[in-house]
């Protein structure tokens, strides 16, 4: 675990979040579009490994299960656009809450237990709601769903725009961020932290450690969701394949690669997860072979992932 | 109605035994060493490989079986000498990480090796065909087969942890590790042959399953999240706690994907019971699960920590 300085922290994400920003600008110079829609998706993935890491660095709960709020929040945009609701805030709206109450009814029932099993449960739990829209024929299945448009945004059609898309998945990256960020400053995050430290001594001195851990996990779940309307929205199709244990996996990955407990390492971590697979697959159809070889020396060799090299790397001082 | 559900018991059974036998190294490895091994699943497919590979060069179902299984071993042991040994000391996190990698590389050389496709195991002579059961009703030899190799195994297991040396070791491990080692146990090796065993239970089970499944790249995943289910039901650690599990989970199972809509029909319309039960279906095991945990957050016959 290695502790960021708030500021360090506020300061490397708004380097970040600067450099997000140009790439259309990077985009239009070397011509090449593609760029805008795999920082969309980096992105995304971005807000779903910085929701995994409020529960994971400041919470110690190790979801395996947290792709399942990707997909709710995905069919969330399924099933309200053909139903007519086609609105980029209401679907927000709609994938919050519904996330909120799988996340407070599988939350309360998995924090009773700890460790391993907490690990085990979630992972139990996101197969149930992957089975769950697997056999969801209506919405084709295991096949997927395919969706007649990219959401509207005051009623119009201002998405279809990959670049606008771009910037108003930055935005949501943004304040999430800021939100997180605030939430870890606050006398909450701060219980929060405690109990991951030593829950005994915060019952000792008198707070509910499971209060605080289920409404993190909660809040978590709901930051989740709206990734998964935006993944949604990105690819124009949601399916099962969203939400299966190998992307809770990834997100772990992610999070642990770009420095648990730091938030702006999940944003680091997406990017170089993503990267890293793109680039993989350049060379071999068989890129999960290097991935997890990768995985494996990491694990193995670092310590404190890419925040931490970075740290040790500028002596200390990012 | 009634032969039907005795055939599909006896089908959730030997599903169950199967789940047994992946679960038992599993449960054995997490409570003794504390270690989350998520690559458990792997070690049981590799074993249908395995089995495919030697039945197509010896041209033998037993003789494929006689070296597929040491060979398994083997894997299991090279696994735990170059990964598995440096995680021990490391957090669930770290191991969950490791592992994960593990799954990939693995997955990914199984394609490499013997393709994406499926590969099929013919049956083996001895036991094709079927036996009669009650009236009309027959059931395939292969499938009690199965059912009689878990049971001997479970039996087995049962009498070397509760009546030899190394199993009071394993529980002595199980219960206190540092004590045990401190008393001048090697608990490295221990450690080295529970895991080694634990990866030839599962390679059995995947040889076992080869001439009735596909035998596929994919087939190590489903079942190693149905053995977390099990050894978490359980209680980790407990070998007694995963075979009733196992057989529940087996059973739920399968009674549940054909008598659930059976069922439903009784309080739904025809067309919306099918789909609910379509649904509810694969879900069940995971609600048992849910409900047991919170009940028991250690499992049924886990310790309280």
């Amino acid at each position: 675990m290695i502790a960021l300085a708030p500021r360090t922290r506020l300061l490397a994400a708004a380097l970040l979040f600067v450099l997000f920003a140009l790439l259309p600008f990077l985009a239009t110079a070397l011509d090449d579009h593609f760029i805008v829609i795999t920082a969309t998706r980096v992105m995304v993935f971005a807000i779903a490994a910085l929701s995994l890491d409020l529960i994971l660095g400041y919470g110690a709960l190790v979801s395996f299960g947290h792709a399942a709020y990707l997909g709710i929040g995905a069919y969330t945009v399924a099933v309200l656009s053909s139903n007519g609701v086609s609105d980029l805030g209401l679907q927000m709206l709609g994938a919050v809450l519904a996330s909120a109450a799988f996340a407070a009814v599988t939350g309360a029932i998995s924090l009773r237990t700890k460790g391993v099993y907490f690990i085990m449960i979630t992972l139990a739990f996101g197969q149930m709601a992957f089975f769950f829209f697997v056999s969801l024929s209506s919405y084709g299945g295991d096949d997927g769903f395919t969706l007649q448009a990219r959401s509207t945004l005051a009623g119009m059609a201002l998405l279809e725009d990959d670049r606008v898309f771009f910037y108003v998945t930055l935005a949501a990256l943004v304040l999430l961020f800021l939100f997180a960020n605030a939430l870890i400053g606050s006398r909450f995050g701060r219980v929060l932290t405690g109990t991951r430290e030593n829950p005994l001594r915060m019952q000792a001195v008198g707070f509910t450690p499971f209060r605080y851990q289920l409404t993190a996990y909660v809040i978590s779940g709901c930051m989740a969701g709206i990734a998964g309307v935006l993944l949604a929205n990105q690819t124009e199709f949601v399916s099962p394949a969203f939400m299966t244990w190998h992307r809770s996996g990834e997100l772990i990955v992610m999070v642990i690669l770009g420095g648990i407990g730091t938030l702006v390492g999940g944003i680091l971590g997406a990017a170089a997860f993503l990267m890293l697979e793109e680039w993989l697959a350049i060379f071999s159809e068989h890129w999960k072979l290097g991935m997890g070889a990768l995985l494996i020396l990491v694990v193995l060799f670092t310590r404190g992932g890419l925040t931490g090299l970075l740290r040790r790397f500028l002596g200390g001082r990012a | 109605m009634t032969n039907l559900l005795l055939l599909q018991a006896l089908n959730g059974l030997q599903f169950g035994i199967l789940l047994f036998l992946v679960a038992a190294g599993l449960t054995l490895v997490f409570g003794i060493m504390d270690f989350i091994n998520l690559a458990h699943g792997v070690l049981y497919m590799v074993g249908a490989y395995l089995l495919a590979t030697f039945v197509g060069v010896t041209g033998s179902f037993w003789l494929g079986l006689v070296i597929a299984l040491p060979v398994a071993l083997a894997f299991g042991l090279v696994l735990e000498f170059l990964i598995f040994r440096r995680l021990y000391d490391r957090s669930h996190l770290d191991q969950v990480l490791a592992t994960f990698g593990l799954i990939m590389i693995v997955n990914e050389g199984v394609k490499i090796i013997w393709g994406a496709a499926p590969l099929s195991v013919p049956m083996p002579e001895l036991l094709s065909g079927s036996v009669p059961l009650v009236g009309p009703l027959q059931y395939p030899v292969y499938r009690i087969a199965i059912i009689a190799a878990g049971l001997l195994t479970a039996l087995g297991l049962y009498l070397m942890i509760g009546h030899t040396r190394i199993g009071m070791l394993l529980r002595a491990g199980a219960s206190n590790g540092a004590m045990v080692s401190a008393l001048g146990v090697n608990i490295r090796r221990l450690f080295m042959i529970v895991f080694g065993f634990g990866a030839m239970l599962a390679g059995f089970a995947g040889a076992m399953v080869a001439p009735i499944l596909s035998v596929d790249p994919g087939m190590g995943e489903s079942v190693l999240i149905l053995t977390f289910v099990v050894i978490v039901i359980g209680g980790i650690g407990s070998i007694r706690g995963a075979f009733i599990a196992a057989i529940l989970v087996g059973l739920v199972d399968t009674l549940g994907r054909t008598f659930g809509p059976i069922l439903l029909r009784m309080v739904l319309e025809p067309s919306a019971a099918s789909q609910t039960g379509r649904t509810l279906a694969p879900m069940l095991i995971y609600i048992l699960m849910a409900a047991i945990l919170f009940f028991r957050p250690a499992g049924l016959f886990g310790r309280k920590s």
